[in-house]
């Protein structure tokens, strides 16, 4: 799950790690009072969405006067914000941060994230701060500065003057300071169960306080049961209506650009569908993972999310039945067919537990249904079926 | 013989009086696997369909002689019944759970170092030596004995090509679902070794995904020590960036975690590719010995 930054760096306040004053606003109005509430004579005004790139699209701007403040927030507020990570269509933004300013000597990163390798939390610090991160590890990886944290010891002094040399920071007072943040946020990441943090820029001010300048936080979907405080920071306006309708549902569904439906139980059958059907010329709608012990209503779910999206021009089902019972999802396409009238072709592929059942159910339901015979066939047969319906 | 279980595996179940663990470890026991009982803490010294229950992994495994166990444990206790297996010296440990958190996954990653137990999963369908252990969730009637190993990081994904060779014909030595968690136990080198020493395998499919660098990994085990030939499907290859993991997750694999560099990588180091999972039947025939 992911948060908003003004979310995030309040979390870090409550632990101690140097954040700004801010305040947050939905009104150009409560904006300007937020801007005179800090109190100073500069100001920046961010645009609060979770994507990355808000400043190169304009969505983070520097004032000098409360009227400027005002007049940035009415700028940003409610303007749809389209940067590298927000897709084309861009993202509306309804909360912009107000925060104080602050004279920066230098930035850098800092980043914890999971090494898979080791299974071992991996804190990451760079000078090369403020800049796209990624570009850096691609360009000059040596510029990054990795350090492991074992489980069983947790942080030590250590691994933050490793992290501070690494990076260039060298003088006592300040190698201690810029520690302590390291430790901050790498308690903050256990306490939460988060999955990654990312500090870009932290900034050494002209008076030698380390403070993030951003803050993105991203936690653990497992792990929420036992963090309500974090689960009640959820921005459903932040979610696709769908793709949250669908979780609810116990299902795991992502909307693409194409036009097969895909309805598969199990992540990875699931991904192989869609990679099968590009292989053959097609283009999937979405993934879409009814997972293993999903029920009939699951199932009419997820085929009626299918049958109600507008680009689809023909539906792939293919469920390699294990716990999943073929029966079950034949019960469940063919309720949800009840419903909404199924107007593209349907293609189907059913292996495995209660095979013969589900097939017969979906025999007798008067469907129109294309029969294959394995999964090459099944794509093949898909993406022919997407095509000419499109013909018309 | 096969690889990590055969039929004189011992298996216990820890959750088992649970629904899910009840069924399955019915569906083991009917499959032939030497099903002894399991555990549920409270109910010690009740039978349950048949079966006698113990309170502790520890007494479960003096008094039945288990030497594996399937993990059944609603996410939050998972990685606890994971832990207490560990301490208890249980050698095999399959954990079927999905949804265990990343950070009780790390501790039980690091307990694991320097014990005497290995770890299946969690996430997964658990592993088989088709006709004489299941352990897991698989189907058990789509697996024939053969001799081709088969490795996987998904479920359903597994069962398809288990499904291929079937039909072609070609049995199985073991198939191991390894789980498609970001942090599990045994990784596929570990189990490619295993492959590689078992003179009942001749060669090897697997199933790999985006995300992580453990495709990478094994692809140069393989270059380097592996005299079987391996059939390796990557899936994913379609899915859109961003949409599985963070940023920061593709700095420290420096971008090798998608379908496109695993295939490249895999072929690189003499793996024959599948591009399509439809192709996976097809591909291990055309290298088998006669």
């Amino acid at each position: 799950m992911n948060i908003h930054e003004y979310q995030a760096k309040q979390l870090m306040a409550d632990m101690g790690i140097g954040v700004l004053g801010g305040l947050v606003a939905s009104s150009p109005q409560e904006a300007q009072e937020a801007a005179e509430k800090l109190g100073g004579s500069v100001w920046v005004v961010k645009a609060q969405i979770h994507a990355g790139g808000r400043g190169k699209a304009g969505g983070v701007k520097l004032a000098e006067s409360l009227e400027e403040v005002e007049a940035h927030a009415k700028e940003i507020l409610g303007r749809s914000l389209v940067t590298h990570q927000t897709g084309p269509q861009g993202k509306e933004v309804l909360k912009v941060l107000v925060e104080q300013g602050c004279r920066i000597a230098c930035e850098y990163y800092v980043g914890i994230v999971l090494d898979r390798t080791c299974g071992r939390l991996t804190m990451m610090a760079s000078q090369e701060g403020g800049v796209e991160i990624e570009e850096v590890a691609q360009k000059s990886p040596e510029k990054i500065i990795k350090v492991q944290i074992s489980p069983s010891v947790g942080f030590s002094p250590s691994v933050g003057r490793k992290l501070a040399y690494g990076i260039g920071i060298t003088e006592g007072s300040e190698v201690k300071e810029v520690t302590k943040f390291f430790k901050g946020l790498y308690a903050l990441y256990t306490k939460y169960d988060c999955t990654a943090a990312e500090i870009n820029p932290l900034v050494k001010t002209k008076d030698g306080q380390f403070i993030a300048l951003d803050a993105k936080l991203n936690f653990d979907d497992n792990a929420l049961y036992r963090h309500g405080e974090i689960e009640a920071l959820r921005d459903p306006t932040e979610e696709s209506a769908v793709e949250h309708e669908a979780k609810e549902h116990g299902l795991s569904y992502i909307s693409l650009d194409g036009n097969i439906g895909c309805l598969v139980n199990g992540a990875g059958l699931a991904m192989a569908t869609m990679d099968i059907i590009s292989l053959h010329g097609g283009s999937p709608a979405n993934f879409l993972d009814v997972g293993g012990s999903a029920t009939k209503e699951a199932v009419q779910k997820a085929f009626s999310i299918i049958l109600s999206d507008e680009k689809v021009k023909a539906i792939l089902v293919n469920i390699f039945g294990g716990i999943m019972k073929c029966d079950i999802i034949a019960e469940g396409i063919t309720a949800a067919a009840g419903e909404l009238a199924l107007k593209v072709p349907l293609v189907v592929r059913l292996e495995g537990t209660n095979v013969a059942l589900g097939k017969k159910i979906l025999g007798e339901s008067g469907l129109d249904i294309i029969a294959v015979d394995d999964l090459k066939d099944a794509a093949d047969k898909a993406v022919k079926a997407a095509k000419e319906f499109k013909k018309g | 013989m096969a690889i990590l279980v055969n039929r004189d595996t011992k298996l216990i179940t820890i959750g088992y009086t649970g629904k899910q663990g009840t069924f399955h470890s019915l569906q083991c026991r009917d499959y032939g696997t030497q099903f002894m009982g399991g555990v549920t803490p409270g109910k010690g010294g009740s039978m349950h369909e048949g079966s006698p229950v113990f309170n502790t992994v520890s007494e479960a495994m003096k008094e039945t002689e288990a030497l594996a166990s399937m993990i059944f444990v609603p996410p939050p206790f998972a990685a606890d019944s994971i832990l207490e297996c560990i301490e208890a010296g249980m050698p095999l440990i399959v954990a079927i759970t999905e949804g265990i958190p990343v950070a009780d996954m790390i501790r039980v990653k690091a307990a694991l170092e320097g014990s005497h137990s290995r770890l299946i999963g969690p996430n997964c369908p658990g592993v088989i030596t088709p006709g004489e252990c299941k352990i897991g969730i698989m189907p058990g009637h789509i697996h024939m004995p053969g001799r081709v190993g088969v490795i996987s990081r998904s479920g359903t994904l597994t069962y398809e090509a288990v499904y291929q060779l079937t039909q072609r014909e070609i049995g199985q030595s073991t198939c191991v679902g390894i789980g498609g968690d970001p942090v599990g136990g045994m990784s596929f080198i570990d189990i490619l070794k295993e492959f590689e020493a078992d003179e009942h395998t001749d060669a090897v499919i697997m199933i790999g995904e985006i995300g992580g660098t453990a495709e990478i990994e094994a692809a140069r085990w393989i270059q380097g020590e592996m005299s079987k030939p391996v059939v390796s499907f990557i899936a994913g290859a379609s899915a859109p960036p961003g949409k599985r993991m963070g940023h920061a997750g593709a700095i420290i694999s420096g971008g090798d975690d998608t379908a496109e560099a695993k295939f490249k990588v895999l072929e690189e180091c003499g793996v024959t590719i599948a591009r399509s999972p439809a192709e996976l039947g097809e591909k291990i025939a055309s290298i088998l010995p006669e």
